[in-house]
């Protein structure tokens, strides 16, 4: 059943009317044109939709919209744009860390997250936080010193 | 031969790389008014970096900023037909016929120059695209541009640029793809949104040779926003206004289907028994005569599992009809025309009536089931009445129904001289084929194709021809002694398999790079050493001392549960030239910490490129030999998550050291498989050197490893 549902999306409210049991990738994607949260399993495990819910990293495929009700979702297209890219992003570019680039979204929320909480991260906190998160193509090292060199930017 | 066959006029002359196949000037490149190259390439971006590579050549010959450079989306209207993009061929291949294309179209803008501007032609400097003569007189290529001028046959006599004096090839460029990878920009194919787009989902057959007997779909096709279920024979599908709705429609439609089952699969526990005594074809690659009578004999047997490509993002393609003659598809596949053949085969349409354009995928790795999705959205589009459908696979088929990577015996064994040097060696394997892509068989390679109400036969997987070979990919050794090669393509291909990144060259080279670790080991010879007593070719002579060198192989230090492996291979045998040693350590499971590499690939055009393609296949070549097999019982594949097949973890990465020999002066060739043989071969003699265990049978597990302490 469709019913309303009220939300802030990278600052923004948005006001939804959707299944509240639908998935919230699928309405960030489709309803909003958010396209940065990508869809890998819908099982909570590969990480690649992971957005920011009240400033945790969750899964979007996994969360349903009714759970985001009332709440804050940041998505990777929140973080920062072409004209004034997160610290991250920055470091991403820099690093050319990625290939194909799927799990980028969800590695930069994580990462994102992550610096939140621990501005200065070492090595091993990098690759704990980023566990859950699936990289194919193995620009895995690339990702690491990405994060690294972003956290070591802003201190 | 599936390409098409050319006039053979004799006076016709022989063009660089694909300029042969596609020998008009404006199939590749367009100059336009303002100021910018569209360059048109056949190859397509998988995340391995080449349109920003092929726009370096591009940028080069021209001498125009590289900022300059447009890559257009590959299609089936007006790009030129390069095949498929694989086999690390697109740099040579795509890459020479850009740098011929655009060195010819540079002397077409400056005849055009001299002629306006009065002077001699070999007087005028190019800089970002203005031309300049040496009275100051000056011009440029958005100046004269004009499309007319390069709508004409290459004509092959305009030499390139020297190496040494390149300024933006041998860089490392940005790639252009990845600022909206990561800004989350819309970029993939899963982005793409027509308008009035409708959401598809198919739902495969329950098991392997499952056939469709009954349906209960009133409930389905009485759900809210659900707008058709699709049924032809076995392929079943739905299409709904909203992609969750989608979903559950699938779910829903899987769980009121009944399904005739059989068993069609060996059993899992019985693969190399399987692989021995299924029909296959022979293939006597090299046999020389064996002259000298070994002191002593060694055999050793190894293999490799199917296995998946996995890619993180899953397959999906648009389809959207015009009438009934016409369909339009957006899909990631590497091969648009090669699709668009078998398409038009299992619609019914001329091959006209498929415009095929390419959007960008998640990595793929190989052949992975982008071409299906392809088919799949066709078949659901049929009945959206002139709507797009959006077709996505679910995770769980994309792990259970993609083509795999062959499981792969190789029996090895050889005579050693009183001094320990190899005077024979024989290596025989026995793997499904290669290569089952779309566009080359007398059937549909696609896999609705085979479950429609009149099916199409499967084909059989092949191997590509010689020298390149599938099953017979790197089992020729490099190293120089007497051998016998013997490859058997089993021809019964109970789980569909085709191109996985490497191909045969990865179990060929562990089979081959292990059993010299046994045989020097035998010979009490340092690995290192031996193998270069083996090897003449200074490249690879070269290579494996470089990596050695750089990871400190005389100066290491052997501790408890620690051991060091080199391995090496030349890819195909005339590609990149690849040495790893593997650092690990063995305590309750395998932990690979370091891969140091060393890499040969000629001119390096972008080689940040280069090392990020020999560090994603270094990390991924770590997961299939620690971690990757695909499961199956006798009817259906079981390893249909990420819980149950496993991948390397960020926590689990080895660190990856890459040097690359740079060698302007030589060919240039493909990095992105140079290093998945050498990486499993090192890996595994790392694991005896620090266990004194040798493990044969990857993935290299916990269990694989108590098994061989027997």
């Amino acid at each position: 059943m469709a019913e309303r549902f009220k939300l802030t999306v990278n600052g923004a409210a948005a006001d939804i009317e959707a299944d509240g049991n639908a998935p919230l990738v699928y309405v960030l994607r489709n309803d909003l044109g958010l396209k940065g949260a990508r869809f890998g399993c819908g099982e909570d495990q590969c990480g690649a939709c992971h957005v920011l819910l009240d400033g945790h990293a969750v899964p979007a495929c996994d969360t349903p919209l009714w759970a985001a009700a009332g709440k804050h979702v940041v998505t990777v297209e929140g973080l920062g744009t072409r004209g004034r890219p997160h610290r991250l992003q920055q470091a991403f570019l820099e690093e050319q860390a990625g290939q194909c680039g799927f799990c980028l979204s969800g590695i930069l929320i994580a990462a994102a997250a992550l610096l939140e909480r621990t501005p200065s991260p070492t090595e091993a906190d990098v690759r704990s936080a980023l566990e859950r998160h699936l990289c194919r193509c193995g620009a895995q090292n690339r990702t690491i010193r990405a994060v690294l060199r972003a956290a070591k930017e802003s201190a | 031969m599936s390409t098409p066959a050319r006039s053979s006029d004799a006076t016709e002359t022989r063009l660089p790389g694909n300029l042969q196949a596609n020998r008009r000037l404006s199939q590749w490149l367009r100059i336009t008014p303002e100021g910018v190259v569209s360059l048109s390439p056949g190859k397509v971006e998988l995340g391995q970096g080449i349109i920003t590579a092929l726009g370096q050549i591009a940028a080069e010959e021209l001498d125009v900023d590289f900022a300059r450079i447009r890559v257009i989306p590959v299609n089936t209207g007006t790009s030129p037909n390069e095949g498929v993009t694989s086999g690390s061929l697109s740099i040579q291949d795509s890459g020479t016929a850009v740098r011929h294309a655009c060195a010819e179209a540079r002397a077409i803008y400056l005849a055009e120059a001299a002629a306006e501007l009065g002077v001699p032609v070999e007087t005028l400097r190019v800089d970002d695209g203005r031309i300049t003569a040496p009275n100051g007189r000056h011009t440029s290529y958005w100046a004269l541009a004009e499309d007319a001028l390069l709508d004409r046959e290459a004509t092959g006599s305009v030499a390139p640029k020297r190496p040494a004096d390149y300024k933006i090839v041998g860089r490392p460029v940005p790639r252009l793809d990845l600022p909206d990878k990561i800004l989350g920009r819309p970029r993939f194919i899963h982005d793409l949104v027509l308008p009035h787009m409708l959401h598809g989902r198919v739902v495969r057959p329950a098991s392997r040779g499952a056939r469709l007997v009954a349906l209960d779909d009133a409930i389905v096709r009485a759900m809210p926003g659900v707008v058709a279920v699709v049924r032809d024979g076995s392929f079943l599908g739905v299409l709904a206004e909203r992609e969750e709705v989608a979903v559950k429609a699938a779910q829903a439609l899987a769980q009121r289907a009944t399904w005739d089952e059989r068993d069609t699969l060996p059993a899992g526990d019985a693969l190399a028994q399987w692989l021995r005594s299924a029909p296959r074809e022979t293939n006597v690659v090299e046999e020389h005569a064996f002259d000298v009578r070994p002191a002593c004999t060694y055999s050793a047997t190894y293999s490799r599992p199917f296995t998946a490509h996995a890619a993180i993002g899953l397959s999906c393609a648009l389809a959207q009809w015009r009438g009934t003659e016409s369909v339009a598809i957006w899909t990631h596949s590497q091969g648009v025309y090669n699709l668009r053949t078998d398409l038009a085969k299992v619609l019914g349409l001329a091959a006209d009536g498929v415009a095929v354009t390419h959007v960008e995928g998640a990595g793929c790795y190989g052949h992975n089931p982008a071409d299906d999705a392809a088919l799949d959205a066709a078949l659901l589009a049929r009945a959206a009445l002139g709507r797009p459908v959006r077709l996505q696979w679910t995770r769980e088929d994309e792990l259970a129904w993609a083509p795999y990577g062959p499981a792969m015996i190789v029996d090895l064994s050889a005579g050693l001289d009183a001094s320990g040097n190899i005077v024979r060696w024989t290596l025989e394997n026995y793997s499904n084929g290669h290569t089952l892509r779309p566009g080359r068989g007398s059937t549909p390679a696609l896999l609705a194709a085979w479950h429609l109400e009149r099916p199409f036969e499967p084909p059989v997987a092949m191997n590509p021809p010689l020298p390149g070979g599938g099953t017979e990919r790197n089992a020729v050794p490099l190293y120089d002694f007497p051998r016998r090669i013997v490859c058997h393509r089993v021809t019964d291909m109970p789980l569909r398999t085709s191109a996985l990144r490497a191909l045969g060259a990865f179990a060929n080279v562990f089979a081959i790079e292990s059993f010299m670790d046994e045989l020097a080991l035998a010979a009490g010879v340092d690995p290192v050493e031996y193998r270069l007593r083996h090897l003449k070719d200074e490249r690879g002579r070269a290579v494996i001392e470089a990596a050695a060198r750089r990871m400190g192989w005389s100066a290491r230090q052997k501790a408890e549960g620690r051991g060091f492996g080199i391995a090496f291979a030349k890819y195909k045998n005339l590609g990149a030239y690849c040495a790893v040693v593997a650092e690990v350590e063995a305590e309750r499971e395998i932990r690979v910490r370091r891969l140091t590499i060393a890499a040969d690939v000629g001119l390096a055009v972008n080689p940040d490129g280069v090392a990020n393609q020999m560090e994603g296949g270094a990390v991924q070549a770590a997961s299939w030999t620690l971690k990757e097999a695909v499961k199956f019982d006798r009817r259906r594949v079981t390893s249909t998550s990420w819980e149950e097949y496993p991948i390397l973890r960020f926590s689990e990465v080895p660190a990856v050291d890459v040097e690359i020999l740079n060698r302007p002066e030589e060919r240039a060739v493909g990095a992105g498989e140079a290093a998945q043989g050498p990486v499993a071969g090192a890996i595994a003699n790392a694991v005896f050197d620090a266990l004194g265990v040798r493990v044969r049978d990857l993935p290299i597990t916990p269990e694989r490893i108590v098994a061989a302490m027997g």
